[in-house]
């Protein structure tokens, strides 16, 4: 009878704790392990380019400013998600992602396809002031970004971080993380030359903030948001048809 | 307090206190030129205060021999002060973001207090530093009650206490300077996340010897709880928090878990955080307070048994729900939704087991504000893992997802659920631990009851409303087959129930303060009680066998 066998169970510490061990680990292992094993699970993209420094630091501020937390980069196979946002997301489209930055909650748009829709000068002005250009606007303002210059000299151990889990950043591109940083937000300098050798040629090479003498936060987060959804083509190849919402409400 | 420690032992705390110190000096010195440093010093401040507490009252007299064979009953103590403390902060910061949803302006153009730096203080404020401080404060008074032993150690309960509020100022002014791995709900960064390995596995040891102490031959159903709380904490807290460290000197670091991987660990952490820490540990709190308050037994042992590994099974399964219609595989998103669905018996289980309870106490419940508190929380419990279940359906959740919904579903759980139970809790335990005869004010705990009800129902009825117009204005169509609102249109709808929502969180940051007023004044005021029985030789109360 299943009452007297817990009746021991509970007069054992040990046991009980070994009980919850088990029941507590199935779910997880299930679900996590097979993600790893499982090819599908990922799909290919040779064309996909790794974030330039410049990007990279950008991601850390959209990271450090909590931006996660009223955007998502995560478009639904919906069909009003595709037809508002773009192709719905790959999984590939964020394989280099650590953290993920999906998010859970849209008290703004999504933004997984927001590279190259609006111009650097609209993101500067937005960022400074959101209720500016979007008047019912309720994002805090990021005033300081354009006035605080962007710490780059640590940016090699940063992306050697990355290297060490995986990220196909080449040792060449840890030596130059720096001068590449710099290179990208100072167009026709000697700097921004080795970008697109290292990073391609459709790397966006621009004074993001519209200053060419520094590199500040600003340009490293409108550099960010311009290469949001332009990493790959992968999602505009063909994919399976979006699904139509279902109607629980009439 | 630090009278009732041997000579011994507050030299071991000093020694323990200079090393965290000396940690926190490394801390500053590699990290000078990051935010790091700044948190070295917070470390520095703190150890260096609880030193000057403990070198001031380092020449007292030698505590009494006969402490140990009473119940331990000081670090509680300090855990409900704490406890208490942080829902203030934590729920007025709610109050403060909430507002600034509605009047952005409020954020005063700095970069420690917009939105998504104060948003995590807000999370972590409620749910580790007010929650998780009402957890250990109960689970140790509980343990020993239960088992009628003292807890095992003189020292440990101390370290456990302190070392986690040392995690949650950490984490929290972490945010504030831009610190953040932002895994949501496991926010705080390396340095911090190995500190309270170190904590929690201390607190487990403490509970396991306890527990080992016992003078009951059977472990009391509230400490199943307690345990899985603890245990299942931890292997979650670890596996989500493995990462990489740019260097010795910098507070990033990069977690092992790419993309999609990193997807389904972060909400398998995330939906698990709310099962063994929102859930297991209060269904722990609720299986000794309610009825001991109420003066009946657990209405049934095999409901108890059944819900305790239904949801230790079925909880780590469900996580997955929370990324339906996203990049990762079909097959993941399908099994958390069949479990989130099964995951509804072990929860109506529990929620039944105490509503069942108080058959035969309801005059009571009608009485006292406090026991009413807990019998809201079992409702709201057994509501709310409901809307769980429901809005884990693919399709649902194809309406819930990204908006407002999603918000005061988990307000519903903790504001409801969460909080009304430690409420109950505390008004129960702050009178027995510091031997009053009653609260200082019945009718204040009543009025904190009505404000908290109100703000709750305020809150989340705003939150469905404000959930379901964003997410039908979303997929609405014109008869052209063009979507038919923007996105900024769907923002402009949602202001008022923004405005609604802050007014609901802050009658329930008033409820919290007028609480806090109670205890203190209970603590100063109210003359002792003349009970004598509450001690590990007498024989205990073990409600419910």
């Amino acid at each position: 009878m299943p009452e007297l066998f817990h009746r021991k169970i509970e007069r054992s510490a040990i046991l009980f704790v070994l009980g919850i061990i088990a029941a507590a680990s199935v779910g997880g292992i299930v679900e996590i392990a097979p993600l790893f094993t499982i090819d599908e699970t990922v799909e290919e993209a040779p064309d996909m380019r790794v974030y330039t420094p410049l990007e990279f630091a950008g991601r850390n501020i959209y990271i450090r400013e909590g931006c996660y937390a009223c955007h998502s980069q995560m478009i639904r196979t919906l069909r009003d998600e595709v037809e508002r946002y773009g192709p719905y997301s790959l999984a590939v489209e964020s394989q280099y992602d650590r953290p993920m930055l999906w998010g859970s909650k849209r008290t703004g748009p999504d933004l997984a396809r927001i590279g190259g829709k609006y111009s650097d000068f609209w993101h500067v002005a937005h960022l400074t002031n959101p209720r500016d250009v979007v008047p019912e606007s309720n994002m805090p303002a990021y005033p300081w970004l354009a006035r605080t210059s962007l710490r780059t000299e640590d940016l090699p151990l940063h992306l050697a971080a990355q290297q060490s889990l995986g990220v196909p950043y080449t040792d060449e591109m840890l030596e130059n993380a720096a001068r590449d940083a710099y290179g990208q937000a100072t167009p026709d300098t000697d700097q921004a030359a080795g970008i697109a050798e290292r990073y391609g040629e459709e790397t966006n090479v621009s004074a993001f903030d519209g200053v060419r003498t520094q590199v500040t936060e600003m340009d490293a987060l409108v550099a960010y948001l311009q290469v949001l959804g332009r990493l790959t083509d992968a999602a505009y190849q063909d994919t399976a048809a979006p699904e139509e919402a279902p109607e629980p409400i009439e | 307090m630090i009278k009732n420690l041997t000579s011994g032992e507050r030299e071991i705390s000093i020694f323990i206190l200079v090393l965290v110190a000396i940690a926190g000096l490394a801390m500053a010195a590699l990290g000078r030129a990051d935010p790091l440093g700044t948190q070295g010093w917070i470390v520095i401040l703190l150890a260096g205060s609880l030193l000057w507490l403990i070198f001031r009252a380092a020449f007292e007299p030698e505590p009494v021999e006969e402490r140990l064979t009473s119940y331990y009953d000081d670090p509680i103590k300090i855990g409900i002060a704490l406890s208490m403390f942080w829902a203030v902060f934590g729920m007025f910061v709610g109050v403060w973001v909430a507002a600034q949803l509605a009047w952005p302006n409020l954020a005063f153009d700095a970069a420690w207090s917009s939105f998504g730096r104060l948003r995590p203080a807000h999370t972590t404020g409620v749910i580790f530093g007010f929650g998780g401080n009402a957890l250990i404060a109960t689970s140790f008074h509980v343990v020993q009650r239960t088992s009628r032993a003292r807890l095992a150690g003189q020292l440990s309960p101390w370290f456990v206490l302190f070392g986690y509020n040392l995690f949650c100022i950490l984490a929290i002014s972490g945010y504030l300077l831009g610190i953040t791995q932002s895994k949501e709900y496991g926010e705080a960064e390396w340095y911090a996340d190995i500190w309270l390995v170190i904590v929690w596995v201390t607190y487990f040891v403490l509970y396991i010897r306890t527990i080992a102490r016992r003078k009951e031959p059977h472990i009391y159903v509230a400490n199943w709880y307690f345990m899985a709380f603890i245990l299942v904490v931890a292997i979650l807290h670890i596996v989500n928090n493995l990462a990489v460290p740019v260097s010795w000197g910098h507070a990033k670091s990069y977690t092992i878990w790419p993309g999609v991987q990193d997807a389904m660990v972060q909400w398998w952490y995330g939906h698990n955080a709310v099962a063994f820490f929102l859930t297991a540990g209060f269904l722990g709190m609720l299986y000794y307070y309610l009825p001991i308050r109420a003066q009946r037994p657990i209405f049934s042992y095999r409901l108890s048994i059944l819900s305790f590994w239904g949801i230790t099974f079925f909880y780590m399964w469900a996580g997955s729900h929370h990324l339906h219609y996203t990049a990762l595989p079909h097959w993941v998103q399908t099994l958390g939704m069949t479990f989130s669905v099964m995951l509804l018996v072990p929860s109506w289980a529990s929620a039944g087991n105490a509503l069942l309870t108080l058959n035969g106490a309801w005059h009571r419940v009608r009485d006292d504000a406090t026991l009413r508190f807990m019998m809201a929380a079992a409702v709201f419990y057994g509501l709310s893992t409901f809307e769980g279940s429901f809005m884990a359906i693919r399709p649902v959740n194809s309406l819930s997802h990204y908006t407002d919904w999603t918000v005061g579903h988990v307000h519903a759980g903790a504001l409801g659920w969460v909080a009304l139970i430690t409420f109950g809790s505390l008004y129960t335990l702050v009178p027995n631990l510091w031997k009053r005869e009653r609260m200082y004010s019945a009718k204040l705990v009543e009025v904190h009851f009505w404000l908290a009800i109100a703000g709750t129902l305020i809150y989340v009825f705003a939150m469905w409303n404000s959930g379901i117009i964003q997410g039908l204005m979303w997929r609405t169509y014109t008869d052209e087959g063009a979507l038919a609102y923007s996105f900024t249109d769907s923002l402009v709808a949602m202001y008022p129930y923004y405005i609604a929502r802050a007014v609901g969180g802050l009658l329930f940051l008033m409820g919290a303060v007028i609480g806090c007023y109670n205890m203190w004044m209970t603590i100063k005021s109210v003359p002792l009680a003349a009970r004598a029985d509450d001690a590990p030789v007498a024989s205990a109360a073990v409600p419910g066998e």
